[in-house]
């Protein structure tokens, strides 16, 4: 895998440990990460791949007995330093979660939501984001006569695309995904990823997921993660057809997961 | 065994209806005598002195009074409680003080009654002028206080159960906790919140003791809080212990105003009960 130079990083992880409690979660993981790719972590149930895509908007911070050492780096800062305010970064960095949770709110009201608390005001300024956000997320078409209705009233899909427009509204340069289809049909699922596909062009997409065959297609580079260790980090290409190690090359096969 | 069991529950299901028979059909003979016209709409309300007035308003307005300064009160104050319970105090905290909250709903109400008459009231003479030594502030407040815990925890279970997810959302747009609190996830418990304020609303309606002792017993139509008001519930109870004959018209107006406080606090209860069925939000 081609080495990043400093400005080619969007998000790197230095040396790092996760501990909640006494356990280890994360054993000194060292990734980097290029803008404008996707990028898949992958790896059976406990690895500790949603841990580590939650360290980098600092969702963990609320669990409790959380701890870490080593450095999460996102556009060369620091993130856990104490000067940074963690609600800032979130507006940077947008979460997408393994279950659709629009607010109980009207779909205008969801992708709005992220403007309002900034404060901002100006209807038009909010109409439009609202507009340009769900076609972004390619919803437009299917809810633009009927935005005053309640987000709950959607689909499955349509609620999970809510919540990625939800996100883009606030015009972060960063996406995470925790496993964003999986509670999805397969018509839904494909939505999804034809839209991280174009996404990638704007933003720099990491993605969890389960589904091997949903990693091999969408992401440039993937992640193999067992037991808290990143055990390979290279091209999804060369993951899939020629991984080095031999515990990937069982994983990817399905020999264990 | 089965059979004491299905016992144990008719007799419950026996004695409400029996209550209701008999406060139905002594009411029934008081309004033989006494038009319903009259009874809504004059303003006296003097069933034992020689001039014999039978409106309930003066009642309804001194049970409203009451209960709409401890509303005021209470409303606020428990919710904020609830969500710092909720989504502010740290688990332990929670764990202690939320049985702690609900001992206040155990203490007897009499002795809030005394707290009003004997604490509240002389304090805030020193505040208001004009205040009654019995008045509708105090045991507004006090009762306020009294059904504090009740929102609260009622309100803390509905906030407690929205979902982590919503949580997470909104954290997840760089949301502080106090605009999360306040902007998702009040809205998403906001059914099980009104059934708590209507529950405790119906909870100050049929309140006794403490506007008995502390507001005083004498009908009066007013909203101006200073003043000595009699209640619903305050008139039953000095009527009851007092030495009217059976069968009087003045025994049956005690049936007349159990009827109406009856009618209010089920009118109540069904309306949270509709809002608990229709509002809920489902989330699996």
């Amino acid at each position: 895998m081609e080495k990043l130079s400093i400005k080619e990083k969007k998000l790197e992880a230095i040396n790092l440990n996760v501990f909640y409690g006494q356990k280890q979660v994360l054993k000194d993981v060292n990734i980097a990460i290029k803008a404008n790719t996707v990028t898949a972590f992958i790896g059976p149930s406990g690895c500790g791949k949603s841990t580590f895509l939650r360290t980098f908007n600092r969702m963990n911070d609320y669990v409790e007995g959380f701890r870490k050492e080593g450095d999460i780096i996102v556009d060369g800062k620091d993130i856990y330093q104490k000067m940074i305010r963690v609600e800032e970064l979130r507006k940077k960095i947008g979460m997408v979660f393994q279950k659709p949770n629009p607010f109980p709110k009207s779909i205008f009201e969801n992708v709005a939501y992220g403007l309002k608390i900034q404060g901002i005001k100006n209807k038009k300024l909010i109409e439009e984001t609202v507009e340009k956000s769900l076609k972004q997320s390619a919803l437009w078409d299917e809810v633009k006569d009927d935005l005053k209705k309640s987000a709950l009233s959607l689909s499955g899909g349509q609620q999970q695309r809510l919540c990625i427009a939800r996100a883009l509204a606030l015009e972060p340069s960063i996406l995470l995904m925790d496993e964003p289809a999986s509670a999805l049909d397969p018509i839904s699922t494909s939505k999804i990823e034809d839209l991280i596909w174009e996404l990638k062009q704007k933003y720099t997409i990491v993605i969890v997921t389960h589904n091997m065959q949903q990693a091999g297609r969408i992401s440039d580079n993937t992640a193999f993660f067992y037991m808290g260790d990143l055990v390979e980090y290279d091209e999804t290409k060369k993951i899939f057809t020629n991984p080095e190690k031999e515990r990937t090359q069982n994983y990817i096969t399905g020999r264990f997961g | 065994m089965k059979r004491v069991l299905m016992i144990c529950a008719i007799i419950t299901v026996l004695t409400t209806v029996g209550i209701v028979y008999v406060l139905f059909s002594e009411s029934f003979s008081f309004f033989q005598q006494v038009s319903l016209w009259d009874f809504l709409t004059d303003t006296k309300w003097s069933p034992i002195s020689t001039e014999k007035h039978f409106g309930i308003l003066p009642l309804l307005s001194g049970t409203l009074l009451t209960t709409f300064i401890a509303m005021i009160f209470a409303v606020p104050m428990g919710i904020t409680i609830a969500i710092y319970l909720s989504e502010y105090a740290p688990k332990k905290f929670r764990y202690y003080i939320k049985p702690l909250l609900e001992i206040l709903a155990a203490i007897p109400t009499v002795v809030y009654g005394f707290f009003a008459l004997t604490v509240v009231t002389p304090f805030l003479q020193g505040y208001i002028p004009g205040l009654a030594g019995f008045n509708a502030l105090s045991a507004g407040l006090v009762m306020g206080i009294m059904i504090i815990p009740m929102i609260s925890s009622l309100s803390e279970d509905a906030l407690y159960a929205v979902p982590k997810s919503l949580r997470e959302g909104a954290y997840g747009m760089g949301s502080t906790r106090l605009q999360t609190s306040f902007n998702v996830i009040l809205p998403a418990a906001s059914s099980g919140i009104i059934v708590s304020v209507i529950l405790a609303f119906a909870r100050a309606v049929g309140e006794t003791m403490i506007v008995t002792v502390a507001a005083g017993n004498m009908a009066n139509l007013t909203a101006d809080p200073r003043e000595t008001v009699a209640t619903i519930t305050a008139f039953i109870v000095n009527m009851s212990t007092g030495d009217v004959p059976q069968n009087s018209i003045e025994y049956q107006t005690i049936f007349a105003a159990g009827v109406t406080l009856f009618v209010f606090t089920f009118l109540l209860n069904s309306i949270s009960f509709y809002i608990k069925k229709r509002f809920q939000e489902k989330y699996d």
